[in-house]
């Protein structure tokens, strides 16, 4: 499937429009603000026509993975080729980009949330070029992780995000913003370095033969580093279950944990969503969080499927801790932002136990349950923007009977609480069965013990939503206006993604399914 | 002979019109006293034109003067890195607030300026331990008189007394390995000292020696971690300009003279000498463990230093210690590989690096102040300088998209390759923590707002553009790097290896 507009790929198209954008808002003089507001707005509303392009043009047979063939939309140019020398082979770096199951409905998302996102930052008033001119490289790093598929790109583009996040934390968070951003910042890069040796360590243990003239090339492409063929003999990665491919698979997971977050791996998050603006919260729990799972099932997963077999439970015995530490966590809150960040890691757990099921049920349970998590959180994240615009308060005990206060607003809150919460009928439910489901015929015992989080979870949001929106309101807070029309549109396509997935998640887990089914074959074909 | 010579003069032109240059520098200082200006200009077009002979040398690998020095691709590389390096420190000076106080003195200041090129065209080419030692020292002296240039500042005095004072020990010590080893051998010709040690002179307690003092010796120019103590020191009080040349130039001067040194004298050079083929000359002293040894307390050392630094110039000192780390651990490898990974590293450090010290120096020229204190707010102050700041700042940090990234990637690569893991490991941990106190600077100017004074602070185009000429390569070459890969793999060789 190609799909080309004025010569140029789509998927090219929808990651650096972002940065055309952001060159358009850097030109823009600082005085016109609504001009860049409006802009960023465009950009990110053309990249989810795009991304809703995309969509309609998805083929959902296509398997993906380690085919290069049925990759869909492929991108596919030399960028870096330095040609054989007597002392070392002919070196390749791709500008290789395509999607397939797994990646389709990330790139929805990242679309989706972004464009949220902006309409969510109109407030801000301190630095606009900046905030959106960063936003938007922002956003085409996101989107670049999730259609690369060279490892080189892939870590260029996740380390395009780091830069801006820690800008757009540090100059526009909270009080302590300063050590939020910096924590944030360390934490990952601390993860990139392990990738980064990683990366080099497969570049070395990889070499395929070049069809047409025979030589040895060295490569990043990541669907090469797949076939076990590829692997050299004698170099460091070469074999199956030695040590140093368990080594690597733990750099790796080490890295992608710190994205996810996972216990012992997630201190960073409360405090980066507490200091980061509502906007912020925003990609940050719906696009940022999903790299890190994302990568483990492109990356770690498929490259090393021996050492994902042996290290499964492990994986799930740590989703297990998160959920249910996450959801402890977040009952103790009194911050509503924290909250939400440890009811993060608590769903982000389930994603873990989900994907280390590495059954087919679980993972799609997984994967779908990052599309759901990116949707929710970013509803809970406005929900409490919208206080917070309005009061400057989000302690959960600052308030109460919003009910009567806000009517439409504690509508929309209702449903994306519930949402979390797990409730039939409403998209959480869906994915948390289903990754559930797939972790009791895995691991009964973990799966078992994990779904009391599911109880945890109706615990703090039931009791949040009693603080917040039922009982008597205080005196001061009796006037508050209820949503304005921009932050209803921020809303309703989130509102409406919920329910419908809800009711119907058929369509969405078929987008996936094939990929999906695709990668647990090759774990375990390439696990045993 | 007399032809001989003559034929090889040709390949000496760079070297010569350095000497031209530096004669027209004393007449015209001479001449036209007090217009500072001119003989920086005229240094200027001196170097370009070394540039350019250095350019038409492309291709050649030869010997003249009798074996005493080598024209060949790999000095070629770095004559041109170290040309360049110097073109920027004639820019520098140009904006330099501090020395424009001194310039009646100026043309002084350019001579030396121009000798200790000349010094380190020589390092980089000797292939006669003898006049490796007189370019080192030549080299050595022009910059403890550049470090003491500001006249009436007691620390650059001091600066410039500590230099000597450590450096005059240093190659004291170096000198004494060099005639220990010459001693033994027979020979001052790297190569003849290369043939006795394969052929087997015994002695190895007296080699080792050797090899250690002229460690020493070179490790005190490179600063590294356990001879850097000099370098934060000498790196404030100098002034800002010279503390760019010795951090980059000198630097990239002496590692160049070092791994021409050892990679001719010191290897068995068999027919395979591809990753596994490097073999050691001299019984029981594996240099390549105690040089992995250094470049790890170095990277160690300075990063950790560096990180309780307020003054800009220290911490730039310590981090080109823990930068000599770095590439020393491809020297702890010498592969073609690791080579090749160490000439990208050195052809990128030289761009970040002086980026680094040139907005330092913008800024130190209008807030009158060295301290990453005084650096707050000025993102808004100064956005452009600040935002070329930052890039510097995490391209020295080795993060893409920068050039700093590309050069860690390969210098990584060629490590791990021959399987100096723990070397490796240790790399990546302190490239972490290198992380914290690079992004402290970026902090300062962006999180915080302006302290007192908050008006814009304007440079002028002159100024911006020497900023463009340094800020595009390190980006662009972190986007687009093959063409750098080639030249630095065909520029590895070494005349006679």
């Amino acid at each position: 499937m190609e799909l080309q507009l004025l010569g140029i790929g789509i998927l090219t198209w929808i990651v650096f429009i972002p940065i055309v954008g952001m060159i358009i808002v850097l030109l823009i003089p600082d005085s016109r603000q609504d001009a860049i507001r409006w802009t960023a707005l465009a950009v990110t509303g053309m990249q989810l026509m795009l991304a809703g392009l995309i969509l309609r043009n998805f083929d959902r047979s296509m398997l993906g993975i380690n085919e290069s063939g049925s990759f869909q939309f492929v991108e596919h140019f030399n960028w870096i080729t330095v040609d054989a020398l007597p002392w070392i082979g002919k070196v390749e770096i791709t500008y290789f980009l395509g999607i397939d199951g797994l990646s389709v409905l990330m790139v929805i998302l990242t679309a989706l949330i972004s464009f949220v996102g902006v309409i969510s930052s109109w407030k801000i008033g301190k630095m606009v070029k900046g905030y959106f001119a960063l936003y938007l490289l922002l956003v085409t790093g996101m989107m670049g992780v999730f259609v690369s598929l060279d490892f080189f790109l892939f870590f260029i583009f996740w380390e395009i995000i780091l830069l801006p996040m820690y800008f757009l934390i540090g100059i526009w968070g909270g009080p302590r913003r300063e050590y939020a951003a910096i924590k944030f910042f360390l934490y990952t890069f601390i993860g990139s370095i392990l990738m980064m040796l990683v990366m080099i360590a497969l570049y070395f243990s990889i070499a395929y033969t070049d069809p047409v003239t025979g030589e040895l090339v060295h490569t990043f492409n990541l669907l090469h580093m797949m076939n076990p063929d590829n692997l050299v003999e004698g170099s460091i990665l070469a074999g199956i279950n030695t040590t140093w491919r368990y080594i690597a698979w733990i750099a790796l997971f080490v890295n992608f944990a710190i994205k996810i977050p996972l216990f012992p791996f997630h201190t960073w998050l409360p405090d980066a969503h507490v200091e980061a603006p509502t906007a912020i919260s925003v990609i940050l729990a719906g696009v940022l969080l999903k790299l890190g799972a994302y990568g483990l099932l492109r990356i770690s997963f498929p490259i090393f499927p021996d050492a994902t077999v042996y290290f499964a439970y492990m994986m799930a015995v740590l989703g297990m801790i998160s959920i249910i530490y996450g959801a402890f966590c977040a009952m103790a809150q009194t911050d509503f932002k924290k909250l939400i960040a440890y009811s993060s890691v608590s769903h982000m757990g389930i994603v873990v136990l989900g994907i280390a099921s590495l059954t087919t049920q679980g993972m799609v349970g997984g994967v779908f349950q990052m599309f759901n998590h990116g949707i929710i959180t970013a509803v809970l994240f406005l929900v409490v923007g919208v206080l917070y615009d309005r009061t400057h308060k989000r302690g959960l005990t600052d308030f109460g009977g919003m009910a009567t206060v806000m009517p439409r607003y504690t509508g929309v809150a209702i449903i994306g609480m519930f949402a979390a919460l797990g409730l039939p009928g409403l998209n959480g439910f869906v994915s948390e069965l289903f990754s559930f489901l797939g972790a009791f015929s895995a691991f009964r015992w973990i799966a078992i013990i994990s779904v009391t989080g599911i109880i945890i979870t109706a615990a703090y949001i039931l009791w949040t939503v009693q603080r917040v929106f039922l009982g008597k309101s205080p005196e001061q807070y009796k006037n508050l206006p209820d949503l304005s029309a921009r932050e209803m549109v921020s809303f309703a396509p989130l509102i409406m993604l919920i329910i419908m997935l809800g009711i119907y998640p058929g369509p969405t887990i078929k987008l996936m399914n094939a990929s999906v089914s695709h990668l647990v074959d090759l774990i375990n074909i390439g696990g045993f | 002979m007399g032809d001989n010579i003559l034929n090889n003069i040709v390949l000496f032109y760079p070297e010569i019109t350095l000497v031209v240059t530096l004669c027209a520098l004393v007449f015209s200082d001479l001449l036209m006293k007090g217009k500072g200006q001119f003989t920086g200009w005229l240094l200027l077009g001196g170097f370009c034109l070394t540039g350019i002979f250095l350019l038409l040398q492309n291709g050649y690998s030869e010997s003249v003067f009798d074996d005493m020095f080598a024209v060949d691709s790999f000095g070629i590389y770095f004559k041109v890195i170290l040309i360049l390096s110097g073109i920027f420190i004639v820019l520098f000076t140009m904006r330099s607030r501090e020395l424009e106080r001194n310039m009646q003195r100026i043309g002084e200041y350019y001579m030396l300026i121009a000798g200790m090129m000349l010094g380190m065209f020589l390092m980089v080419g000797s292939t006669n331990v003898l006049l490796m030692y007189l370019a080192f020292e030549m080299t050595s002296i022009s910059s403890y008189v550049l470090t003491g240039y500001i006249k009436g500042s007691l620390k650059s005095a001091e600066a410039s007394m500590k230099y000597i004072i450590f450096g005059a020990v240093s190659s004291g010590i170096m000198l004494y390995g060099l005639s220990l080893l010459c001693g033994v051998t027979g020979a001052t010709d790297i190569y003849a000292i290369n043939a006795s040690l394969v052929e087997g002179v015994g002695q190895p307690m007296v080699l080792s020696t050797a090899v250690l003092m002229i460690i020493v010796g070179l490790g005190f120019k490179i600063a590294v971690v356990p001879f850097h103590f000099w370098a934060p020191d000498v790196y404030e009080g100098a002034p800002l300009v010279i503390t760019a040349f010795l951090a980059v130039a000198s630097k990239i001067a002496a590692f160049a003279m070092l791994i021409r040194l050892f990679s001719v004298s010191f290897l068995v050079h068999v027919a395979d000498t591809q990753s596994t083929g490097l073999l050691n000359v001299i019984e029981g002293l594996n240099w390549n463990i105690v040089l992995s040894g250094m470049s790890a307390l170095a990277m160690i050392v300075g990063n950790l230093a560096a990180l309780w630094q307020t003054n800009i110039k220290r911490l730039l000192a310590y981090s080109s210690i823990a930068h000599a780390g770095y590439i020393l651990m491809g020297i702890v490898v010498l592969t073609e590989e690791a080579r090749s990974a160490m000439m990208m590293y050195i052809f990128i450090y030289l761009f970040m690096n002086l980026g680094a010290f040139y907005i330092a120096m913008l800024f130190s020229n209008k807030l009158n102040s060295e301290s990453i204190e005084d650096y707050k707010g000025l993102g808004f102050r100064a956005p452009f300088e600040s935002v070329a700041m930052t890039v510097f700042m995490i391209a020295l940090a080795g993060l893409p998209p920068t050039a700093g990234f590309i050069a860690k990637l390969y210098i990584f690569g060629a490590a791990m390759n021959a399987g100096w893991l723990w070397l490796v490991f240790i790399a990546g941990v302190t490239a972490v923590i290198s992380l914290f106190y690079y992004i402290r600077i970026v902090r300062n100017m962006f999180l915080y707002n302006p302290e007192g004074e908050s008006g814009q602070l304007y440079f002028d185009v002159f100024s911006k553009v020497i900023v463009l000429l340094l800020l595009i390569p390190t980006l662009f070459l972190g986007v687009y790097f093959g063409p750098l890969i080639k030249l630095a793999r065909t520029s590895i060789n070494i005349f006679g290896m």
